[in-house]
């Protein structure tokens, strides 16, 4: 079963503001029954002031289901419209210390329903651009509908590509075989289309080389270097992240991943991923290092 | 309090017995089958025990139409790649949609390279039309491939008439037994089935080892090449303490297959007497009249099963659900959509799985905890109110 941390669970055991509210001018109904989950949220909003006096829950749905909605319930009392407008869904996610990736869109269901609640308040139409896809990367969490998004914004050719884009496919590589799916399914349309795409062919297997045909100098070899990182530092600004050279020792190449990338699981993944770039680019094996494996002399 | 497990089709306790029997062979019984020595012939002695013991319970002609596995997943993926390697002028697999993803997921690989594979539909109760079944059998089909009982519902497919009928046009036939064995009196040699797949921790053995059983005559090819254990037909060297816990675990089987038809029926029966009759607008799934006599599959209108399983498992009572939230995935229990259970009832059902270590005062502590737990939710959840569903309720994107 999922790991559940202690606040989901006392709100899972003991859920705040269950049940109808007695007065309530505010009512946002969403869920979607095929995926377990739908949420009532009923709000109490002070007409002149609009300010939320009361918010109470009915909800259909797993365990972090009913504690998200508890959660909002908590947190949207008191505020004003405005504020409320404002919460997220990682705020909930956040107020209950976090739920699993996979239970993430029960969050998201949770601001749903309090903009539904609030636009239902106000006499407007809520509508709604949510559409969940199949889960593909579960260490990430990361749904078909996005990495479909990205492959087509960026023309993505290559699981690694996806990788670097959107996190999936860096963790347990199960989900390799779902993101060719997607990838082939893009091209096929791209052909379709009349657009020409380079094939996804299977790159020739890069020429190890023995004997360099040309030795480049230090300078030049630093300074292709920096070409390649600085090709790869939009991606991982997406991610909030940067990338530094620090040192360049023979074959060992140091540098400083920041942000989002230090020290998670995609570290390595993306090290890799410019180890490969490296190797092409320089014609010569060579091996990616965080600064923090430096050997200081 | 002591805690009350009602998921035996998830998997069992190792009976104690059975963990008597291997722990010699970790410590002085740890030599190779495969030796000349004394250490090895003593293993070989001791597999050769198991491999009867195995055959006794599934009924088999020949002990060497037994095949150790490592699981029941790859008994199941070497019956069906086996058949298809065998006969590459039939290129067509028939399944059923209910089938354990150890066959399903397969056979979706299998329409990827492809090959061509027919699944059966099912009726409301989770049963099969055999007149759609015979209309299939063609001169193309390689195997079909049907599971006994089904492991969330129990429901029992008539397995031995649907061997036959394959068996008259040629047909191989392979059945997914890993819930029924142990459950079930089997007796393949009065049967046309060719290859059965079996998993001991399914039936109060270790987990990791399997079986498949291979009738004699029946076109083969190995799954994993190498070595000549199992007479070449699954190389790899033996994982001689669970082959003997398994035979120990069929010889009990087989002495308290009276027990599981009649006591253990008498408990089930009376755990879903008594949750029916307590609760409204719930229901059993599944061909209730036709099933394994441990399992109930119960579906709980308008809540969600994970949220019983989170109460029930703080009274320390382990069971199982076929909601989408405990899968992981996105859609609820396949097998509760291919039967057609609408997505309010499939999203809460729960199975009690029992085994011959439940008691009756257990079952009677689990009737009485679960009403409550059932109108906590309900008071929750949005599609109810006071004491019955409520119709208006319709939220956007449903
Ligand atoms: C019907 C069925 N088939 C196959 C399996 C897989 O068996 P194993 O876990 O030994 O691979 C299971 C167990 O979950 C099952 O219930």
């Amino acid at each position: 079963m999922w790991e559940y941390s202690d606040k989901v669970r006392e709100h899972f055991f003991n859920p705040r503001n269950s049940g109808p509210l007695e007065g309530a001018n505010g009512i946002g109904d969403v869920g979607s029954i095929q995926c377990g989950d739908a949420l009532r949220l009923m709000l109490k909003v002070d007409p002149e002031s609009e300010r939320i006096e009361a918010a109470h829950f009915q909800t259909f749905g797993c365990g972090s289901a009913i504690a998200s909605s508890s959660a909002l319930t908590e947190i949207v009392k008191g505020m004003s419209l405005d504020e409320a407008l404002k919460v997220s869904n990682q705020d909930i996610a956040d107020y209950l210390d976090g739920l699993p990736p996979e239970k993430m869109h029960c969050s998201v269901m949770g601001r749903e329903a309090l903009h539904a609640a609030i636009a239902n308040f106000r006499g407007e139409v809520w509508s709604d651009d949510h559409e969940e896809g199949a889960l593909i990367c579960k260490c990430f969490a990361v749904d078909a509908t996005l990495i479909e998004e990205v492959v087509r914004a960026n023309n993505l050719h290559t699981v690694q590509e996806v990788t670097f884009y959107t996190k999936a496919g860096g963790g347990c590589a199960a989900c390799h075989e779902g993101i060719e799916e997607i990838l082939a399914k893009v091209s096929a349309e791209r052909a379709g289309l009349g657009e020409v795409s380079p094939p996804p062919a299977c790159p020739a297997a890069p020429e190890l080389p023995k004997a360099q045909p040309v030795k480049l100098t230090s300078v030049q070899r630093i300074k292709k270097i920096e070409a390649v990182l600085e090709s790869v530092r939009p991606m991982l600004q997406r991610d909030h992240g940067d990338i530094e050279l620090v040192e360049v020792q023979g074959r060992q190449i140091y540098v400083h991943l920041q942000g989002a990338c230090a020290g998670c699981m995609m570290e390595a993944a993306t090290l890799g991923g410019i180890q490969q770039k490296l190797v092409e680019a320089l014609g010569e094996l060579v091996q990616v290092l965080p600064v923090s494996q430096m050997k200081t002399a | 309090m002591e805690p009350i497990y009602l998921d035996n089709n998830a998997t069992t306790r190792v009976d104690p017995a059975v963990v008597e029997a291997m722990l010699p062979f970790f410590t002085e019984h740890f030599g190779n089958a495969s030796s000349i020595h004394a250490f090895g012939s003593q293993v070989g002695k001791a597999l050769k025990k198991a491999r009867e013991q195995v055959q006794g319970l599934l009924g088999a002609e020949h002990d060497s139409e037994i095949i150790f596995t490592s699981c029941g997943t790859e008994s199941d993926s070497t019956a069906i790649l086996s058949a298809l390697k065998a006969q590459p002028e039939r290129n067509t697999v028939i399944t059923t949609v209910v089938e354990h993803p150890a066959i399903l997921s397969l056979c979706e690989w299998l329409e990827k390279e492809g090959y061509v594979v027919h699944k059966l539909k099912v009726d409301k109760k989770g049963r099969l039309d055999l007149d759609e079944y015979k209309s299939l059998l063609h001169d193309r089909v390689a195997i079909v491939s049907a599971m006994w009982a089904n492991n969330e519902t129990g429901t029992l497919f008539p397995v031995e008439t649907m061997a036959e009928l394959a068996a008259e046009r040629g047909i191989m036939f392979h059945t997914d037994a890993v819930q029924a064995v142990g459950k079930l009196p089997i007796d393949l040699k009065s049967t046309k089935i060719d290859l059965l797949s079996l998993s001991g921790h399914k039936l109060h053995a270790p987990k990791g080892i399997g079986v498949l059983y291979l009738r004699r005559g029946c076109r083969f090819r190995p799954l994993l090449r190498g070595g000549h254990q199992e007479r070449g037909r699954r190389a790899g060297t033996e994982n001689s303490a669970s082959i003997v816990g398994l035979g120990v675990a069929c010889e009990l089987a087989r002495q308290h297959m009276q027990t599981e038809q009649h006591v253990v029926r008498h408990l089930r029966d009376k755990l879903e007497m008594g949750l029916l009759g307590q609760i409204s607008h719930c229901f059993a799934t599944g061909d209730t009249a036709n099933r394994l006599p441990n399992t109930c599959n119960i579906a709980f209108e308008y809540i969600e099963g994970e949220a019983i399983l989170l109460l029930l498992n703080k009274l320390g009572i382990a069971a199982s659900s076929g909601s989408a939230c405990t899968s992981g995935s996105l859609e609820p229990s396949h097998v509760m959509r291919a039967m057609g259970i609408p997505y309010t009832a499939a999203h809460g059902t729960i199975r009690f799985s029992l085994s011959r270590y439940n008691t009756e005062p257990e079952v009677d502590r689990v009737i009485a905890a679960v009403p409550p737990i059932i109108a906590q939710l309900r008071k929750l959840s949005p599609y109810w109110k006071d004491a019955a569903p409520v119709k208006e309720f319709a939220p956007a994107y449903a």
